[in-house]
């Protein structure tokens, strides 16, 4: 009987079953690697640690802090960038399905500029052509690299939010607009109390899913010298004397760093996304 | 209910006194005409059925009478409002038009009461106290009473259709159109929907009901309507229309589907 049943099981099944259990094990292999080249390298470089040198564990152990407050820079650079891509990319998103060409062009326009612009460029433009600081009659209000960055995330966020916003929209069924329409809802209200709260669950996924890829590339910031993880890793290999070994401990620790905070949110992702599938 | 029921017209209404009036609507989507000149009349209280089979343009015609749907040509009268109008008060149409769909549209994230509630609340600010007594007295008479808390994916298809019955009444209209609202539903549940419109009827409101239910439509229209391809091919009063069809392609389709 249970031979039977495998039998007729939809081969579907077992095969997407496959591979999310392969998919767990590589993402488990990719973790254990990464620990591994962490502690043998650390390990390695401690035995092998040239006299008159501090030790890789103490090293990392003094320079933690400073590390560990540079991320910090990292999360509230990327947190701010996703709060002001957000508060901009939601109207551009209900804009770009407005039925005033007027007001739909040019929205579609900015979404698709910013969208295929690749990022890197946006924060060079932001942060070396972007004042250092505003002048408003005698007050002067400065505006200092880190903000600059935050600007330059945060106009791809928008971009991307925005076709989230759009999508979801469009996603909900048209009957929704009509019996809105046939109880005298006007389009704005029907968007703002029938449509929009739908939305909520189908764009939360794919909105933490671009929130994870904005903190990844606040790491581009170092390029242009704001003051975040990877800038201070720099500094502090550099203060360490350059040493060769001392390369892959202080970057991996970065690594883990990134690891251990974005992946609880691409797990809470696929939970959810699983968790609404159902429900509709 | 009675302040739901409009008092019963005499039933020798002259068209004059017509409360909605179709004259020679037409519509098409691009090349295809839809609808191909089609006029008809309902007097305050009366009940009619338009069958036909699909694709005739049943739907899009009473889509037309509350304007959710622009026609190409002709002229559509409810209450005297022209809905071909260039300056059609919209709201105030809709007001007057309740409507409710096959695939009933509730808004799922709101509770069936808090269905019935919005649009009053929202859009005519209506006193919400007012509003929540009036949309209780609606799920009793849809007999759903203890269900209000219910949220749309909570119920059958028959439940959310009522609700959505009640919540096209909380607007007090002064006709409504149905449009096919039992085709996706089972036999079983069909019927309490059926019943509700039947009891609507009877209490004098004026109902326009798309449908393919042969036997509520002998039961409970005043006249019945046979449309094809965009035409009204043949209409008269249920003992007529079902007993002495004149027309070949009311008496093919009737047929079929008897």
């Amino acid at each position: 009987m249970l031979r039977l049943r495998d039998a007729f099981s939809l081969p579907l099944v077992s095969a997407s079953e496959g591979a999310l259990r392969s998919w767990r094990r590589t993402e488990r292999t990719g973790l254990a690697l990464l620990l591994v080249v962490f502690v043998c390298s650390t390990a390695y470089s401690a035995t092998t640690a040239v006299s008159g040198h501090d030790s890789i564990p103490t090293v990392l152990w003094r320079w933690a802090p400073l590390l560990l407050w540079g991320f910090l820079f990292n999360l509230i650079i990327s947190a701010l960038s996703m709060a002001v891509g957000t508060a901009a990319g939601l109207p551009l998103g209900i804009f770009q399905l407005s039925p005033n060409p007027l007001v739909s062009r040019p929205a579609k326009l900015v979404t698709q500029f910013f969208r295929n612009a690749p990022w890197l460029v946006l924060l060079f433009i932001c942060v070396l052509l972007l004042p250092f600081e505003f002048r408003i009659g005698t007050l002067r209000i400065p505006f200092p690299d880190w903000a600059k960055a935050v600007i330059g995330f945060a106009l791809p966020a928008m971009a991307n939010v925005a076709e989230i916003v759009r999508g979801a929209v469009q996603s909900v069924p048209s009957g929704q607009w009509e019996s809105a329409e046939s109880l005298c809802f006007s389009r704005r209200q029907t968007m703002m109390q029938i449509i929009l709260p739908q939305c909520i669950k189908r764009m939360l996924p794919p909105w933490m899913n671009l929130y994870s890829l904005i903190t990844m590339s606040s790491v581009n910031a170092s390029v242009v010298g704001v003051t975040e993880m990877l800038t201070i890793t720099t500094q502090v290999h550099a203060a360490e004397g350059s040493r060769p070994e001392l390369l892959a401990p202080l970057y991996s620790f970065s690594l883990i760093c990134f690891f251990l905070y974005s992946y609880p949110i691409s797990k809470w992702t696929e939970y959810l996304e699983r968790k609404y599938q159902v429900k509709e | 209910m009675t302040e739901l029921a409009p008092s019963r017209p005499e039933p020798s209404a002259a068209p004059s006194r017509a409360f909605v009036s179709l004259r020679d609507v037409h519509k098409s989507f691009g090349h295809v005409q839809v609808i191909n000149g089609m006029s008809l009349d309902v007097a305050r209280g009366q009940t009619i059925c338009i069958i036909g089979p699909s694709g005739s343009g049943k739907s899009t015609l009473i889509r037309c009478i509350n304007a959710l749907v622009p026609m190409n040509s002709g002229s559509i009268t409810v209450d005297g409002i022209e809905v071909n109008g260039p300056k059609l008060d919209k709201l105030a149409l809709r007001r007057k038009v309740g409507i409710v769909f096959q695939q009933y549209n509730l808004f799922p994230h709101k509770t069936a009461l808090q269905n019935i509630m919005m649009a009053p609340v929202t859009v005519l600010k209506q006193d919400k106290a007012e509003v929540e007594a009036r949309a209780h007295a609606l799920m009793k008479k849809v007999r759903l009473s203890g269900k209000e808390a219910s949220y749309p994916g909570e119920l059958s298809g028959g439940q959310q259709q009522r609700v959505a019955i009640a919540r096209a009444l909380a607007m007090r209209p002064e006709v409504m159109l149905f449009d096919e609202v039992t085709a996706a539903l089972d036999p079983e549940t069909k019927k309490e929907v059926l019943f509700t419109i039947q009891e609507l009827a009877k209490d004098g409101m004026t109902c326009i009901v798309v449908t393919h239910e042969m036997g509520f439509a002998r039961e409970v229209a005043d006249h019945i309507y046979f449309t094809e391809g965009g035409l009204i091919v043949e209409h008269g009063p249920p003992a007529e229309f079902f007993g002495h069809a004149k027309d070949p392609r009311t008496r093919e389709f009737l047929s079929q589907v008897l």
